[in-house]
């Protein structure tokens, strides 16, 4: 009987398609028996140094101590930020994702609402060490209140007021500004020659919101109110996004150019000396490697308004990376080892000098590591005036909204239309009309 | 007997391969995604989608009222993708016709012209948009550099990647990447026309322009007719150029609906909205394309 | 010498001759960018732009295969694209011939839906696609999200429903006296297929392979979700240039220009069948 024609190809296909379904990685297995848990947890890490391969051989050698210590291999993935929320948002529907991961802590409450992550009680607080150990501002930025966290902080991070200061020294200006108006001033005077006074991210939304809940806050709005409605166009949210806009509209100390940077060009103006203020999270090891020394700038608190005390003295929102635990994870107790080494004083210590950043952790705190001005300077903002983005289920919303209006804000200053404060306005209640109704 | 069966279910035998593949890759899960477009499914009900509560025909009432703001972004992103589909691929056809009917002659590096017009088609997705963006950049792009220190065209610096000539910025990108497909397309259909037929023309008196009107167009016209429907699909659906050109959140201006679906439904966690939106834009692409294949079905079989 | 009736006029020439150079400026001064960009340093790059660097540095190159594991990233975007390729067009081979040759019930609806795909936004299936490839791991243990099978399955269907429209169309051109005269030789219909009008088809083949090849090739939005960071091939991994501290914009275009060599060459290589191919199969 002669081979059937089909024969061939159809076992080519076949073959092909065995091939091909090879698996890349492994998956949190398939796991049906009450065996003893796999000696393996899978981590996603966020983007925090310069590279993904940078943050993969900063965290390796520290996961090796963890295998020795424990047992448990870790397998590593870095994952970026342009994919981590989607990768987040389909393992949380799906059911299959990693045992621990990294979040950013604007989006504990978000997450916490999907109810896809493992929260942390008192009693498993207490398996990795206990909440006290935590400084209560990136603590309070792990859920939303009266339930438990959502994830433990990691790194923590806030804004500082970044000057340079020959270009201070050359504009005759001794100290960094406190309040708004002096900073207006001293932009004005910095603004010469080519240079401008600050730099602005103007199409960041991530960075525009932050900043307009700052100013909110110290304008005594908040961007939600206590039953969790959305109070976008409320008189205090409007005049601080005013106030941000007007830094390029008004008081034009701000290059009409920044309103299209979204890819760190501030950062880069700032170390170049285009502009003689910056305001950044931590940015110290960034500007390192752009060249720019820690002598060649100072740090100070970002401005409030002049005499505002209490809630109202806010100078930065609280920012940070809280690191989580899936809820479906097949290893618990290896998760919650996990956690416990990685917010150790030992590892909280030497993952936050590796990255630039302050550890939540009390005792790491003191290491002479963060001793250098910026950090101290920003560490002492988390500790009393600082505050944590709005802990809502609808927090991913508010900041895509809020940051799109202020970047649309921008596009329209830089394009020489006025602003005003019906214009400010109509773009908050625009956004705000587009809030879910929860 | 067995031998006429076999013949008889050959054909569906040849198609099963292809169907199980669109089966479950493309229907299936456009199904889930039609039955989700009927759920509240936002970050409350993500972990188990099929127990989120029904929303029955509502996030269909939010996208077309538009009067409401939700519903009249999504009509502005609607008018904003159908004129910029219409003009990306008004403009690719005729880049690409006019350059397939002067490439037909052979000339002194023709060779080497087809190949350079065939490179935005080569390189990744991902680099020739991201240069681009990085061409438009205002203060250190090549566009206003070029356009504004050294020819001195314009007066100021006008912004590209925001405001109102992102729309602008949006099409030259989409040009740039879809007219060497229609070239090559056109090409291929141009090899087509006997030579007798434009000999016969030029010895009647007809000279070039007259000859392209009378002979080539009638004879591309089934080429067109794929070639212009599938371009707009395409175009109309581009996800990659907005997104790596704007990121994640387009100025109003150039709010393409693919992007405005995205941003609806993966940056707000709104799936159900996102899902009834993609269904509505289905809905409407099935529309044009009925519209258009009888609209020029019955102009072929006027014309044979 | 008098002029031949067919030589076009001295305007028809000047108008292609401008026509064709503005066009060419218009295509490359992307690539010429790319080719700048990737030789100039950092600085150079985030400052005003210049057409010639400020110093050459052929850094970009060597720093990029180590900010991100390119070289990974192109393995995987290989495999699954000459996989995808390779199977989309098999398939599309089988189902376009049954379509051409054979008039049986369901053909019509077969050909409406199959082009119907072509409308689907791809938001729309995304995240039940996801679901769906996690349920098959969970239910038979063949993990398809974060492999390249499940990628390749993806990308084989999204380039199906064109291919098969094309073929289809080029099956159709070939003369059924050919067919018959191999079932007179006592071929059945397979070996017809495989022997007559498959090597008829050729040119035809060889254009859907690059379509579909370019499908797979350049597709980030599925890529970015079912692939993990051992499968992710490059359109997607080519964002990991833009990292928390910089883009690096001078390595980002090195890379682009490097992985496109291998597929410009293919480019080259196949332009005559390409052109061919198109030919019959965009005429229905």
């Amino acid at each position: 009987m002669r081979s059937h024609p089909i024969a061939i190809p159809c076992t080519l296909l076949v073959a092909l398609a065995a091939a091909a379904c090879d698996r890349g990685s492994s998956t949190s297995g398939a796991g049906n028996n009450a065996a003893p848990p796999p000696k393996t947890l899978s981590y996603w890490a966020s983007n925090q140094g310069t590279s993904l391969e940078n943050d993969k051989q900063i965290l390796e050698p520290e996961l090796k101590k963890f295998e020795q210590q424990t047992g448990i291999k870790v397998k590593l993935e870095v994952v970026p930020w342009a994919d981590l929320l989607n990768r987040i948002l389909a393992a949380a529907a799906s059911g299959q994702g990693p045992d621990v991961l990294n979040i950013g802590n604007t989006w504990s409450a978000s997450l916490q609402a999907t109810g896809a992550l493992l929260p942390f009680d008192d009693a498993t607080f207490a398996k990795i060490g206990g909440k006290d150990r935590f400084m209560p501002a990136p603590l309070a930025a792990t859920g939303a209140a009266g339930k438990p966290p959502a994830a433990v902080p990691l790194y923590s991070m806030g804004y500082g007021l970044y000057y340079n200061k020959k270009l201070f020294q050359q504009a005759g200006i001794t100290n960094p500004p406190a309040t708004w108006d002096e900073l207006i001033a001293d932009g004005k005077k910095l603004t010469i020659g080519g240079k401008y006074g600050l730099a602005i991210e103007g199409a960041n939304v991530s960075e525009n919101v932050h900043h307009a809940f700052a100013l909110a806050k110290q304008h005594g709005a908040d961007f939600f109110d206590a039953a969790g409605k959305p109070t976008f166009d409320s008189p205090g949210a409007v005049a601080a996004i005013k106030q941000y806009i007007d830094f390029i509209a008004q008081d034009k100390i701000a290059a009409p150019g920044n309103a299209e940077y979204a890819a760190n060009q501030s950062v880069a103006d700032f170390a170049t000396g285009k502009a003689a203020m910056l305001m950044w999270q931590v940015v110290g090891a960034n500007l390192k490697t752009r060249g720019m020394n820690p002598d060649d700038y100072g740090v100070a608190p970002v401005p409030v308004q002049a005499g505002a005390t209490g809630s109202k003295a806010t100078s930065s929102m609280v920012a940070g990376i809280n690191i989580a635990v899936f809820k479906n994870t097949k290893n618990l107790d290896g998760a919650l080892q996990f956690v416990k080494f990685m917010t150790s004083n030992e590892e909280s210590i030497t993952l936050c000098k590796a990255f630039g950043s302050i550890p939540p952790v009390k005792e790491a705190q003191s290491d002479p590591a963060f001793a250098t001005p910026e950090l101290k300077t920003i560490s002492s903002v988390l500790a009393s005036n600082a505050a944590p983005l709005p802990q809502v289920a609808n927090e991913s919303q508010f900041e895509t909204l809020v940051g799109t209006a202020v970047k649309n804000l921008f596009a329209a200053a830089a394009a020489g239309k006025p602003t005003t404060t019906e214009s400010v306005k109509a773009e908050l209640v625009k956004a705000q009309q587009q809030m879910p109704a929860s | 007997m067995l031998s006429r069966l076999r013949r008889a279910g050959l054909p569906y035998l040849l198609l099963l391969p292809a169907l199980l593949a669109e089966l479950l890759i493309h229907l299936i899960p456009m199904a889930v995604g039609v039955v989700m477009s009927f759920k509240l499914l936002t970050q409350f009900f993500i972990r188990n989608w099929s127990a989120a509560p029904w929303a029955g025909l509502d996030n269909y009432r939010v996208a077309v009222d538009f009067r409401a703001p939700i519903g009249e972004s999504l009509l502005n992103s609607f008018w904003v993708t159908c004129s910029f589909t219409f003009l990306a691929v008004g403009f690719s056809w005729l880049l690409g016709l006019a350059a397939a009917i002067f490439l037909q002659e052979s000339f002194w590096g023709r060779g080497i012209l087809r190949t350079i017009f065939l490179i935005p088609y080569a390189l990744p997705v991902y680099a020739a948009v991201i240069t681009w963006s990085f061409m438009f950049q205002r203060d250190t792009g090549l566009v206003n550099h070029v356009l504004h220190d050294q020819l001195h065209v314009i007066g100021d610096k006008p912004f590209w990647l925001i405001g109102d000539h992102s729309f602008i910025a949006l099409i030259v990108v989409s040009v740039w990447k879809t007219w060497p497909f229609a070239f090559l397309t056109l090409m291929a259909g141009l090899q087509n026309i006997p030579r007798e037929l434009y000999e016969a023309a030029s010895i009647d008196g007809a000279n070039v322009w007259q000859q392209m009107r009378q002979i080539t167009m009638p004879a591309l016209r089934p080429v067109n007719q794929v070639l212009v429907l599938v371009l707009f699909l395409w175009t109309f659906n581009d996800f990659n150029t907005p997104y790596i050109l704007f990121g994640q959140s387009a100025p109003e201006a150039a709010d393409l609906i693919s992007i405005h679906i995205y941003q609806s439904s993966f940056v707000t966690w709104n799936f159900g909205y996102g899902s009834a939106m993609s269904v509505l834009l289905l809905l409407f692409l099935l529309l044009v394309t009925a519209v258009y294949l009888a609209f020029t079905s019955r102009w072929r079989d006027a014309d044979a | 010498m008098p002029k031949s009736p067919m030589a076009p006029p001295a305007s028809f020439l000047w108008i292609r001759r401008i026509f064709l150079t503005v066009l060419t400026l218009f295509t490359l001064t992307p690539a010429c960018v790319m080719v700048s960009s990737s030789l100039k340093p950092l600085q150079d790059v985030q400052g005003p732009f210049r057409w010639i660097p400020s110093t050459l540095t052929v850094r970009p190159y060597i720093d990029m295969w180590s900010t991100v594991p390119l070289w990974d990233y192109f393995v995987n975007s290989v495999i699954v694209s000459i996989c995808a390729t390779v199977l989309s067009v098999a398939i599309a081979i089988f189902a376009a011939y049954a379509v051409s040759r054979y008039r049986f019930r369901g053909r019509r609806v077969f050909t409406v839906t199959v082009l119907s795909t072509q409308m689907l936004p791809g938001i729309l299936f995304l995240l039940p696609l996801f679901l769906i490839f996690v349920s098959i791991g969970n239910a038979t243990g063949l993990a398809l999200h974060g492999s390249r099978g499940g990628l390749i399955l993806t990308y084989l269907t999204f380039s199906l429903p064109f291919s098969i429209w094309m073929l289809v169309g080029y099956f159709d051109s070939i003369p059924r006296e050919l067919d018959e005269a191999a079932w007179v030789d006592g071929c059945g219909p397979l070996r017809t297929l495989f022997q007559i009008v498959v090597p008829a088809a050729v040119p035809g083949i060889i254009a859907v392979s690059v379509y579909a090849f370019m499908t797979a090739w350049g597709e980030v939005l599925f890529a970015s979700v079912i692939t993990d960071d051992t499968t992710r091939t490059l359109a997607v991994g080519l964002r990991g240039y833009a990292t928390q501290f910089d883009v690096y914009w001078n390595q980002v275009m090195a890379a682009s220009l490097v992985v496109s060599v291998p597929v410009v060459a293919g480019f080259l290589l196949l332009q005559r069948y390409l052109v061919a191919g198109l030919t019959a199969g965009a005429i229905k």
